[in-house]
């Protein structure tokens, strides 16, 4: 005997796998479209945001299939990377009144500074970030060492992760208003000119130095879980923990990888964030909107997934400030995330269940 | 076990005396500038306590998880505002609503009581709304969904505000709320007054959450936390019942927002940032101890207690590299204590009590051979 509601279920069922994928897919497609070509500009700049948000959501989604906790710390962690990219480079910290400097940074090596090319930048920039990266996937074990660990080991609730990761959140906020202040922070002074590219868009050399950078990290990861004997493991685990665990896959090994890759591209992202925008302390927490809003369309789990929900979200949010408020940037990533949790929670790549 | 029994009220006992003490020595042994200071510091706590207990609600009991409570508390306050303020009144000064003097007809004074209910009740009823419309898409769902989603109203409502001073007071705040019974004291006394309103308004919605707990429906929430499979297998529908501890705690928020704007006479979005207005009421949930309503409300006086200790502290000579950054260092002291608590004492200060219901309390209570035969029971021997 079949009720309504279990007709209205099955109908539901049927809706979720023929219509809400494929209807999800068609309806990116329709708005890359549109944007590529009413809006150039704007979607170009969409597509910059979104790699960089990308590498956010990739190290979010990893963290959630491996450790299955909404790491709520994501944001704050990447602003740290671009604070310690900033500290390495010029060696500044907040004074007592004003800024004191150690003396010492990157910025200090034989031409260091020089730009290179078109770019902000000299050479010191790329070290001061791959020690970032060092430094962040440090912290990051340090972290699942002091923290997640006992709490694993304890069989805690996954929700009392997901407290833990709040609570550092705020925590490392505070850390970077404590050593770098309030102020708004850039890693170079001056004028940078924009450069003309075919289409009349308009950018600056780092903007493609930004999306270059941003497509490189993604292949290397794409590399790592699809190529080696690690990002193996990683899947497995990430598919499933029992039968990864039974087939003689090292949990501790697993999760110090996700973390070491999770934190690195914490740095990366966070730095290259800085490039084109005021560095603030703020800024963290309200990245975890959209960066979340990319994981959850892609399918918490799945990296490839989360490359593409970040450049969705992104190119959506750069194209709603032709036509609402820029205020309300934070308006479209909820709303993404909202429209995929009632049509498809599990996103674009996410299995069944 | 004894050392540890006394952690609590150890605690109790310093932040009291440090929030005392400070005040009392800086003011050079003034008492009425002391007393007037405690009496602004325990209406914060009483009104943070409102929202600790509410969280306690969804998350205590229900296992609801809501990162979002600044949401909650901004359309309460805003909502009450709307409803308790007088008509805007030109060009400079503009907002929706202001049905506060069609609110206030000449019998009984109801100027001084009217809108206040009425403001609270809209409050509520706005905040439980809002709770209900985003239950739909989310409770069904991992937990992890409705915090990211808490989150994303929360910061879409701060940013509605501020995109829109015409309707709402965007960044200037909307000023001018007027105080319950304000009509009667003078403009010194009123806050006593207000102290008093606070904890008799706290202590009427802990014996309704109380009694809500302890009874069946609350039962059936805490099994809910534990074990959906086995909830939903005993029969009950585990949407609805979460979809109602979630609106319940809602409506307190909102409820809490309402007292938070009469206090304060103004409100404004810097008010519902994140660490402000969610943050702090996680800590003092986990620091007090989530499942207990006692302890939502020590929580709610040791972290307010740590916080108002600080901004004391800042008076006195401390080294000038501390002086400038004693609010952050407070900020990342309330961010460990969390962690802490949760490595360390995740019970909290008041822990727990594993009881099922009241009626089992009185059962245990008596002992098994102090107990009346089953025959006198049943007249009401107890």
């Amino acid at each position: 005997m079949s009720t309504y509601a279990d007709r209205l279920r099955g109908n539901l069922r049927v809706f979720n796998e023929f219509v809400a994928g494929p209807g999800l897919w068609i309806l990116i497609t329709l708005l890359f479209t549109y944007a590529a070509l009413f809006e150039t500009q704007l979607f170009v700049i969409g597509l910059i945001v979104g790699s960089v948000l990308a590498l956010g959501s990739i190290g979010l989604t990893l963290i959630y299939g491996v450790l299955r906790f909404g790491n709520f710390a994501h944001g704050d962690l990447m602003m740290m990377g671009a604070y310690v990219t900033f500290f390495l480079l010029n060696g500044t910290l907040l004074g007592q009144r004003r800024d004191t400097n150690i003396g010492v940074g990157l910025n200090d090596l034989p031409a260091g500074t020089e730009r290179l090319g078109d770019l902000t930048f000299g050479y010191s920039f790329l070290i001061a970030v791959a020690l970032s990266a060092v430094v962040l996937a440090v912290v990051c074990i340090g972290l699942d060492r002091l923290v997640y660990r006992p709490l694993r080991r304890r069989g805690s609730a996954i929700v009392t992760f997901a407290i833990a990761s709040l609570g550092i959140a705020f925590s490392v906020r505070a850390l970077l208003l404590i050593i770098w202040g309030p102020d708004p922070r850039t890693y170079v002074s001056g004028i940078h000119k924009a450069q003309h590219y075919p289409f009349d868009v308009v950018l600056k050399t780092d903007q493609v130095f930004i999306m270059v950078v941003a497509i490189v990290m993604a292949g290397l990861v794409y590399l790592l879980l699809f190529r080696t004997k690690l990002g193996k493991a990683m899947r497995a685990y990430s598919d499933n923990p029992d039968l990864a665990l039974v087939s003689g896959i090292n949990t501790d090994r697993v999760i110090f990888w996700t973390w070491v890759i999770g934190g690195s591209l914490m740095a990366i992202a966070g730095s290259l964030l800085a490039l084109q925008a005021n560095l603030k302390p703020e800024l963290g927490f309200q990245l975890l909107l959209p960066l979340f809003a990319g994981a959850i369309l892609g399918g918490l789990g799945k990296p490839q997934g989360a490359l593409i929900g970040a450049l969705v979200v992104g190119v959506a949010q750069e194209v709603s400030v032709a036509y609402i408020s820029a205020g309300y940037k934070p308006a479209v990533a909820f709303l993404i995330l909202i429209l995929i949790l009632l049509i498809r929670p599990r996103g674009l790549f996410g299995d069944a269940n | 076990m004894r050392a540890e029994r006394m952690i609590t009220p150890a605690v109790l006992f310093v932040v009291a005396f440090l929030v005392t003490a400070l005040p009392f020595e800086r003011s050079g042994g003034n008492f009425a500038g002391t007393a007037s200071f405690l009496t602004t510091f325990l209406t914060t706590v009483g009104i943070y306590a409102i929202f600790t207990l509410a969280l306690n609600i969804q998350w205590g009991y229900t296992g609801v998880f809501n990162f979002g409570v600044a949401a909650f508390f901004l359309v309460g306050a805003y909502t009450a505002a709307i409803v308790t303020k007088d008509p805007a009144s030109g060009e400079f000064v503009q907002y929706v609503g202001g049905f506060g003097e069609f609110l206030s007809p000449n019998f009984l004074d109801a100027g001084e009581w009217l809108p206040f209910i009425v403001g609270i009740g809209a409050a509520g009823l706005a905040s439980g709304l809002l709770a209900l419309l985003l239950s739909v898409p989310t409770l069904r769902l991992r937990e992890d969904y409705l915090a990211i989603s808490t989150i994303g109203i929360a910061e879409l409502l701060r940013r509605a505000v501020i995109e829109n001073p015409t309707v709402v007071g965007g960044t200037n705040a909307m000023v001018g709320i007027p105080g319950p019974l304000d009509g009667y004291f003078a403009p010194g006394d009123w806050k006593y007054a207000f102290l008093v309103m606070v904890f008799v308004f706290l202590g009427l919605l802990l014996f309704a959450v109380e009694r809500g707990i302890r009874s069946p429906w609350g039962r059936v929430l805490r099994a809910l936390r534990e074990d959906e499979t086995v909830t939903a297998a005993s029969g009950k529908n585990v949407f609805a019942f979460k979809m109602q501890g979630f609106v319940f705690g809602a409506v307190i928020m909102g409820m809490g927002g309402a007292v938070f704007g009469f206090g304060r006479g103004s409100v404004s979005p810097d008010t519902f940032d994140h660490f402000f207005a969610t943050f702090l009421f996680w800590a003092m949930l986990i620091v007090g101890g989530s499942g207990n309503n006692w302890g939502a409300i020590v929580g709610a006086f040791v972290v307010w207690g740590v916080w108002t200790i600080s901004l004391q502290l800042n008076g006195y000579d401390l080294p000038g590299i501390l002086q400038v950054r004693i609010f952050f260092i407070r900020d990342l002291l309330i961010g460990s204590t969390i962690v802490l608590f949760l490595l360390l004492r995740p019970q909290g200060l008041v822990p727990e009590q594993r009881r099922v219901s009241s009626w089992l309390d009185r059962r245990v209570r008596t002992p098994p051979d102090a107990r009346p035969p089953p025959e006198a029971d049943a007249t009401g021997g107890e």
